[in-house]
């Protein structure tokens, strides 16, 4: 694709208080490829870029030109989003979930079928959030995009595999979730005392596989 | 040492936080008021990224095992050495041996207990602060524990007393807008800055939050999770704002109409259950 795979009209820059700006984009591919971008060729006066779903937060330092760093953001010119070369990171999984034939139910597919399009999907970190190492994966094909469970649970287990709208992702301990859930693993994915501590973090590529 | 006899209704070790970690989900969280916690390191000639207990509503009571240099800043609480009762905001030695404890304070929510050399427990990530919301950093302290004194101090102190303003009944925030001023009513951002607001009884270190009139939205859609920073103002689908405090979420699904602005952070996390606040905005954040 061309060099304005994202349009820059399709772009916002919003103002997030005194010393940040935030980023709108249609899609979360394209907030990956501005993530990319600005780690190649950095933006003087960004301290920090944190991605999410539609939009990328900038910390800025304090004496930022905010004007300056908006006008770059808004016309900088960004590729179709390329993984990023390295490792694929292989997590093992039991598919054994709670919600698989709900999400049978959801996608008319067969739970073998699920598992082969879960374990076929070439997946990338898109962002992180909720907890600590909490890694939402993309690259899932359209069958498997699925709605939240209408009531979430109180307690999801440690290593839970999940999907959620067109995200995947596996619960690092055990807390709240409303992901339905597909199976599990026992890959550690988050430990303060490793470096680094999380397994996953944005941009990681991730392959699941069948135990 | 410092035995921990009492730690009141929630006590937990402090510093500048672990700044750098959002993209990974860890969110910066740190001493609540910032301002206190630096001002108590100064008083006791310690580094600014030392250590300190955050104690909040007071209660806190602690045996010194060796002569101690301390000092008790932000909320005002009456700081009693055996029953001696001392001021805070200065430095004070206490000798090994004594009970210390930490009155109610008159104003404010949270005290700051900083020892000369800084409370030493092991580092997670770079920092010593319980992260309440995601678990990282020294459980919050419980009767029986000890705490070990460290290193993290400088020169001598050279302040005797140090002046700090005075708590108000009523504070008035400085604000500016946030990326979802737009996803409100015009009427509600004019209302934010116009009426109080009342601190209901459910905050914590996460975050305040408040009662009144409920902020109207102009766009009813769903926000995809978005980050957040310190000081944003979050509202719910029920209306009533909510401040975030330093163990906010990296993350949020709700629009932030606006943002605490950094130098008033500190305060609202001063705000008591049943207090009023009030918004102003910043001079050039418009109206």
């Amino acid at each position: 694709m061309g060099i304005d795979r994202y349009g820059t009209a399709a772009r916002g820059v919003l103002a997030y208080g005194e010393e940040a700006l935030l980023v709108e984009f249609a899609d979360v591919a394209a907030v990956m490829s501005l993530r990319a971008s600005l780690r190649h060729e950095p933006v003087r006066g960004v301290e920090e870029v944190v991605p999410a779903a539609r939009t990328l937060l900038l910390r800025l330092a304090p004496d930022a030109d905010i004007d300056r760093i908006t006008e770059q953001l808004r016309s900088r010119e960004l590729a179709a989003y390329e993984p990023e070369i390295g490792a694929v990171v292989e997590i093992p999984v039991t598919y054994d979930g709670a919600d698989l034939t709900d999400v049978a139910e959801l996608t008319g597919l067969s739970t073998a079928a699920i598992v082969d399009a879960h374990t076929d999907s070439e997946l990338s970190v898109a962002f992180c959030g909720f907890a600590p190492g909490f890694g939402y994966l993309v690259g899932l094909p359209e069958s498997l995009h699925v709605p939240r469970r209408s009531e979430p649970r109180t307690k999801v287990p440690a290593g839970a595999v999940g999907l959620a709208g067109e995200f995947t992702g596996v619960y690092p301990r055990e807390s709240p979730g409303g992901w339905q859930l597909i199976g599990r693993t026992d890959v550690t994915l988050w430990d303060a005392d490793r470096d680094p501590p999380a397994l996953l973090r944005p941009g990681t590529r991730v392959r699941f596989r069948q135990t | 040492m410092i035995e921990v006899i009492a730690p009141g209704p929630l006590a937990t070790v402090q510093d500048l936080g672990r700044p750098g970690y959002a993209e990974l989900g860890v969110g910066r969280s740190g001493a609540a008021d910032l301002l206190s916690h630096r001002l108590g390191n100064r008083l006791v000639g310690n580094a600014e990224h030392a250590a300190t207990v955050e104690v909040t509503f007071g209660g806190l009571r602690i045996r010194v095992r060796a002569d101690l240099l301390i000092a008790v800043t932000g909320a005002p609480a009456p700081v009693f050495v055996q029953s001696v009762q001392y001021g805070g905001n200065a430095p004070l030695r206490v000798p090994a041996g004594v009970e210390l404890r930490l009155g109610t304070p008159q104003a404010g929510l949270r005290s700051y207990l900083a020892v000369r050399g800084g409370i030493a427990c092991e580092p997670v990530l770079g920092s010593r602060s319980t992260d309440l919301l995601s678990g990282l950093g020294p459980a919050p302290l419980r009767a029986g524990d000890t705490l070990a004194v460290g290193e993290d101090s400088d020169a001598a102190p050279i302040v005797d007393v140090a002046p700090v303003p005075g708590y108000q009944d009523e504070p008035v925030l400085r604000i500016r807008p946030g990326p979802r001023r737009d996803w409100f009513t015009p009427e509600a951002w004019a209302m934010l800055l116009d009426s109080p607001y009342t601190v209901t009884p459910d905050g914590n270190r996460i975050g305040v939050r408040l009662s009144g009139p409920p902020l109207g939205r102009a766009v009813q859609a769903e926000l995809p999770s978005e980050p957040l920073v310190l000081g944003a103002i979050q509202v719910p689908a029920n209306g009533q704002p909510l401040v975030f405090l330093a163990d906010h979420p990296v993350t949020g699904g709700y629009p932030v109409i606006g943002v605490v602005c950094r130098a008033d952070v500190g305060r609202a996390a001063q705000l008591r259950p049943g207090q009023r606040v009030r918004f102003a905005a910043s001079p050039d954040a418009g109206r």
